[in-house]
């Protein structure tokens, strides 16, 4: 066992872990915050996609010993985040979720690319926002909704800077 | 799946970690971003005794201009080169590369020198150092050392590096302002491995004028008949396509249409 300290949704984490325990198991079965789901457990799927050092990461390949000083943040750690409120919003109306699993990851990409890629409002830039969430599967939406739901933000939040 | 129980260490420095892989007898890894080994130890694919982690050296991070050439040092995340957040050597190569490599959240954390030592022949920067000619520097219990672009890749998933070696990092002769480049990458689905690769890279004020065969089942192939590629000669092409290997028919056409399209995009 290894001693690890970091940051989750702002709390200081002190923990014993096994260097082989993945930050997403660690989440789950340690810190209790079982919002980050896990699907192909190797990079693939984005599910476990959090929040790490303020950018996106796959919890399911970044090991929990490595997270010493490092600050995480899980889909649980953004119910007081105005962009998320934005996004669960339009994720309600767009429709974009069924079964709700992939969900924390795709918000939590869904966010990044609003946040890093304002710029993507017009209809042209469809295939860019389809390109940066290639790295989360859905196998029930059919990514429509999704795109949609991100492409209303973008512009909601375009219109907002413009007014201001 | 989970990985199977590894020792894990932390080195603060170059010589520390080199230290602790000389201890490892050969059954120490390094770990950069971890965005292939994570994966690999998750399906057991990789078993080592122990992990060394590279991430808390902070020498390895640095980028820095050196005179004609921008050193990169290995810790160096895609998404810092997709961002422009460190020096460019390559007019704009390396940054449209690097856009596309996985995804944004494997580009947050996987690193330049992680991929190039991992030495996978479907990943975007052995091919992109092949065409730019990077030096590789090399830091092992016996010192200091660089090796050519050409020397460090042996096959596929093998390197010069010894159990004991680090690579620190690599040095990139500075493009002109004139140079123009073709990247084309054949993949499945956005964020897969590649195919098969075309990388052409032309700066005329330093006389440069190369092509890389990439995604090959061995070492990225540098074409030889590099006139006759440009000026598109089917012959030309289907001979280097033969030359890096790539015969199996669905291979040799997917390789000579990337080719072609780099050559295209270098010459638009």
């Amino acid at each position: 066992m290894k001693n690890v300290n970091f940051t989750v949704n702002g709390q200081s984490i002190e923990a014993a872990v096994e260097p082989r325990t993945h930050l997403a198991d660690f989440l789950r079965e340690h810190a209790g915050l079982t919002g980050t789901h896990l699907g192909c457990e190797h990079g693939v799927c984005g599910a476990c996609t959090v929040e790490l050092d303020g950018a996106p990461a796959r919890s399911c390949i970044q090991f929990a010993v490595r997270c010493e000083g490092a600050q995480v943040r899980t889909i649980e750690g953004f119910d007081d985040d105005a962009v998320m409120q934005q996004l669960r919003t339009a994720f309600n109306a767009e429709h974009a979720l069924q079964c709700g699993f992939c969900t924390p990851g795709m918000l939590i990409t869904a966010r990044d690319i609003v946040t890093r890629l304002p710029h993507l409002v017009n209809a042209t830039d469809e295939a860019r926002i389809r390109q940066e969430l290639a790295g989360n599967l859905c196998r029930c939406t059919g990514y429509q909704g999704i795109v949609r739901a991100i492409q209303r933000v973008l512009r909601e939040r375009a219109g907002a800077t413009h007014a201001a | 799946m989970k990985a199977a129980s590894f020792e894990y260490s932390r080195p603060r420095s170059v010589a520390e970690a080199c230290g602790l892989l000389a201890a490892g007898e050969e059954l120490a890894k390094p770990m950069a971003g971890g965005q292939s080994l994570g994966p690999m130890l998750n399906l057991r694919l990789a078993q080592p005794a122990a992990v060394i982690d590279l991430g808390a050296i902070e020498g390895l991070r640095e980028a820095r201009e050196e005179g004609d050439a921008v050193f990169l040092g290995a810790q160096v995340t895609h998404a810092a080169i997709e961002d422009r957040r460190v020096a460019d050597p390559s007019q704009g190569l390396m940054p449209s590369v690097a856009a596309n490599i996985a995804y944004r959240a494997v580009r947050n954390r996987g690193t330049l020198g992680g991929s190039l030592a991992h030495a996978d022949p479907a990943a975007d920067w052995v091919t992109t150092m092949r065409v730019l000619d990077a030096v590789y520097v090399i830091e092992g219990s016996r010192g200091r050392r660089e090796v050519a672009s050409g020397d460090f890749m042996q096959a596929a998933f093998t390197t010069v590096l010894a159990a004991d070696d680090v690579l620190v990092g690599v040095r990139i002769a500075k493009c002109s302002t004139g140079t123009r480049f073709g990247y084309f990458k054949f993949c499945r689905k956005v964020g897969e491995f590649a195919e098969a690769i075309g990388a052409v890279l032309l700066d005329p004020a330093r006389g440069v004028r190369r092509a890389v065969i990439g995604a090959t089942a061995g070492t990225p192939y540098l074409v030889q008949d590099i006139e006759g590629v440009l000026v598109a000669s089917q012959a030309s092409i289907e001979k280097e396509v033969r030359a890096a290997g790539c015969a199996e028919p669905y291979e040799f056409q997917m390789h000579a249409v990337a080719l072609k399209r780099a050559v295209a995009q270098a010459l638009a």
